[in-house]
């Protein structure tokens, strides 16, 4: 029993290995051949769910993207809400499981842009290869912007991808400013129980000529 | 007595109540100070405000960083469980496909209700209100005026703890002296539109919500409350020493750990039950009203929601404030030889003239607000101001289209950021392309808090068009027949969105605001939905006789005289003042006189 029970923990890690780097390999060739195509079967949380617990993406329905989906939902979320002097990336603050988690989700409105965004990342790998030979992750920041200024433009050369830009844009902004690491960087800095309310400071009155 | 399970009802109620929000909530209150031994039944489950409300959460440790699902439909944190438009087992019908002849009816199964998810607006209707019909020949005036009420609203204002200032404003009536709480200072957006307001005619002033901003008089008002009655008095005090003033954080509409504002188990269930004369029965969802072979009222049938067996409540009275809509549901559904179509529906008025709020809204990029110095803005967890209507020179004049009038409240500020947060960013940054990268972040950071909009809810008229009635095939999963709604705007509501339209324009504009969205060419698109404002109220009109309308001045059904009404359902016509106050209000009232008639073995 414990000899086997050995064994099938070997015979696992190996396949993982296996596994690991034959993704690699695809990745290069064809990237996310993987594509989680599975229609979403899970849950959602129920008309009752415990209102104070801390959630995390993952726990309450799993999270569905590739690891090639994954790099490349990474790397974009940090050309997006890159880090600078103030404040950390998008990556950094977890915004990448945050879009897993939302592509993943049971409910009906996020079904739309569960397609959109597997579909615009599947794009964006292709397109950089296309273009540089290697996968969105491996660019270098200036290659991925290439890339998203074409996206971001007026008048974009791909529609369907742009409309993915705009929509993986909003949600990785709003999944960033939505984190207290975010809500820093926007200057929120309420949520803080305080004896007495003020009113707005001088400052912010004279900056609307109201003193 | 206390919190209870179907097989511990005991026998001997004086009254039986049906829903824990805020009619029911004060009916169980008044009544059981008085020693009046009172049940009180819920169809949603227990809910504990101390240790079930996420006040302090962010978005980032929600499912879907809190946006509204399906199973959580006001979003995640939101104080509603078991709640929602749409209840799985528990369907509702319209009787036409078209949205604007549609009603959305929103339910709230827990207890206390909607209590629990409001924003605590506590404003008076005024004279006016009460006599629609008088003013513009439309509608029905109220077979009581202002002055009837008006003692309690200030006990209702006392109890609950309401914020805001005396105007003096003509129909937006002030409190007795000494009633309010001290209003909180404005914040940035609401005193620029104060004072810039004013070129368009605009009056801004602080609006009336139920948070406490300093400790309850504990020493004073239960005496003021529940003169000569020693452990009423007593009780009060001790449960407004429990409640903290606000803390100055967090939405009100998840709720308030620390009980500062309203919800009817901090203020009305805890010390009903405190008087030992309370039993709550959670998770029974009533069926139908029993009566006997005089036709007086004799209780309340229900399913126990646990076990899925039928029990029966006993009751000398019975007082149904279920929510306006499911008590005229309760009504329509206690059908016998009687009362073929209906309790206390001799008149044919039972489902009939139910109103919501007239509503649209518009909102705007205040320039002006740009780079705002950071600072702390969340204030008491809503809005601080609001615009009263004024125009009640063009309303006599009839230079409007519509009678009546119309509030504006705000959305605005440094509020938490939500998911939606950079939304439009792109336009008002005055950029063609989809910005990102540090850029993003920079305008991000600049345009943050200079969004500044106006919703408007204003006066429905009652109308023949608006009404429900049992839908003829459809149940819900308890076998029970649901409501089968009918809705009709008419040129008044049409009208008054399209003036509600244009004023916020105006406004905005005044504030130096552009608004991003053209004008609707089709008013129907930009006014709210029948139902959705969560204000609708009538299907059981109080009314001076009994050939138009189901009760009388007291709430007291004209057929059976032992059956009251204690939510919306009675409202003979709505004002553009949000309803729960007028409805604590009228609850109180009634509960005075169920007392005096029991205490006169009148019934």
């Amino acid at each position: 029993m414990h000899s086997s029970d050995n064994l099938s923990r070997i015979d696992r890690r190996v396949a993982i290995q296996w596994m690991l780097s034959a993704a690699a390999t695809v990745a290069v060739r064809n990237p996310q051949s993987w594509a989680a195509e599975a229609p979403i079967t899970a849950k959602g949380y129920g008309p009752d769910p415990s209102m104070v617990k801390i959630y995390q993406p993952g726990d309450v329905w799993p999270l569905t993207f590739s690891e090639p989906q994954r790099r490349t939902a990474h790397a974009l979320c940090d050309v997006i809400i890159p880090s600078d002097d103030a404040s950390p990336s998008a990556s950094a603050v977890g915004v990448p499981d945050f879009i897993d988690e939302w592509i993943s989700s049971p409910y009906p409105a996020q079904a739309g842009d569960r397609r959109i965004i597997l579909d615009g990342l599947k794009w964006i790998d292709e397109e950089a290869l296309r273009r540089f030979q290697k996968t969105f992750a491996d660019l270098t920041l200036e290659q991925q912007s290439a890339i998203c200024d074409d996206l971001a433009s007026t008048k974009p050369k791909d529609k369907k991808a742009a409309s993915f830009f705009k929509r993986y844009r909003d949600l990785t902004a709003g999944g960033y400013f939505t984190t207290p690491e975010g809500m820093k960087a926007i200057g929120y800095v309420g949520n803080v129980p305080s004896a007495t309310f003020d009113g707005p400071p001088v400052e912010a009155l004279k900056h609307v000529g109201l003193m | 007595m206390p919190v209870i399970t179907s097989d511990k009802l005991q026998s001997n109620y004086d009254v039986v109540i049906v829903g824990s929000g805020a009619g029911g909530g004060q009916t169980a209150y008044t009544l059981t100070m008085e020693g009046v031994k009172v049940l009180m039944i819920e169809a949603g489950r227990t809910f504990d405000p101390a240790t079930e409300v996420a006040m302090f959460q962010l978005p980032s440790q929600a499912p879907l960083r809190g946006e509204k699902t399906p199973d959580k439909q006001y979003g995640f944190h939101d104080c509603s469980i078991n709640s929602g438009w749409e209840i799985p087992g528990e369907p509702y019908t319209n009787a036409n496909p078209e949205p604007e002849h549609q009603f959305k009816w929103w339910r709230q199964r827990m207890m206390g209700g909607r209590t629990n998810h409001w924003g605590r607006i506590s404003l008076r209707n005024g004279p006016y209100d009460f006599k629609p019909r008088t003013r513009f020949g439309a509608g029905f005036d109220w077979p009581i005026s202002y002055d009837d009420v008006a003692p309690y609203y200030d006990k209702v204002e006392m109890l609950v703890g309401v914020f805001g200032t005396n105007e003096g404003l003509e129909n937006s009536p002030d409190s007795s002296p000494g009633v309010l709480q001290p209003a909180p200072k404005l914040r940035v957006g609401e005193l620029y539109a104060q004072k810039h307001g004013k070129k368009v005619g605009a009056h801004i002033v602080s609006i009336h919500r139920a948070v406490l901003t300093k400790p309850q008089d504990a020493e004073t008002l239960p005496a003021k409350l529940h003169p000569g009655n020693a452990k009423a008095q007593g009780i009060l005090a001790e449960h407004m020493r429990l409640r903290a003033p606000c803390f100055w954080a967090t939405d009100c509409h998840r709720g308030c750990s620390i009980r500062a504002n309203y919800d009817s188990q901090t203020v009305h269930l805890r010390p009903a039950l405190a008087t030992g004369n309370l039993d709550i029965l959670p998770n029974a969802m009533a069926r139908e009203v029993t009566i006997d072979k005089q036709g007086k009222a004799t209780g309340i049938t229900f399913i126990d929601k646990t076990t899925g067996r039928e029990g029966h409540a006993k009751g000398r009275v019975v007082v149904l404030a279920a929510s306006s809509q499911e008590s005229v549901r309760l009504l329509l559904n206690s059908k016998s030889n009687l009362f073929p179509h209906g309790l206390a529906n001799s008149s044919g008025k039972v489902g009939k003239y139910i109103t919501d709020s007239v509503s649209s809204s518009v909102g705007a990029h205040i320039p002006a607000f740009e780079n705002m110095p950071i600072h702390n803005e969340d204030g008491a967890g809503g809005p601080h101001a609001y615009v009263p209507w004024t125009l009640y020179d063009q309303n006599r004049k009839g230079e409007l289209g519509f009678p009546g009038g119309y509030h504006l409240e705000f959305t605005s500020g440094r509020q938490m950021p939500s998911l939606s947060v950079v939304n439009g960013i792109d336009s008002r940054a005055g950029s063609a392309a989809v910005l990102y990268g540090r850029k993003l972040k920079h305008e991000a950071r600049r345009f943050y808090g200079c969004s500044l909009g106006f919703g408007a809810q204003g006066t429905m008229l009652p109308n023949d068009g608006s009404f429900c009635e049992l839908d003829p095939e459809v149940k819900d999963q308890w076998g029970i027949p649901v409501l089968r709604f009918h809705w009709k705007w008419t040129d008044f509501e049409l009208n008054q969105v399209k003036h509600q339209q244009q004023r916020i324009r105006e406004l905005l504009e005044a504030l130096g605001g552009k608004v991003a969205k053209k004008p609707e060419a089709d008013v129907l698109k930009s006014m709210k939905q029948g139902g959705t404002v969560i204000h609708e109220v009538g299907g059981a009109i109080m009314g001076a006789d009994s050939a138009t309308s189901v009760t009388n001045q007291w709430s007291q059904t004209w057929d059976v005289k032992n059956l009251f009404l204690a939510d919306g359902a009675p409202f003979a016509s709505t004002a553009d003042k949000n309803p729960t106050l007028t409805i604590m209000a009228l609850a109180w009232r009634m509960a005075d006189h169920l007392i005096d008639e029991l205490k006169r073995q009148k019934i």
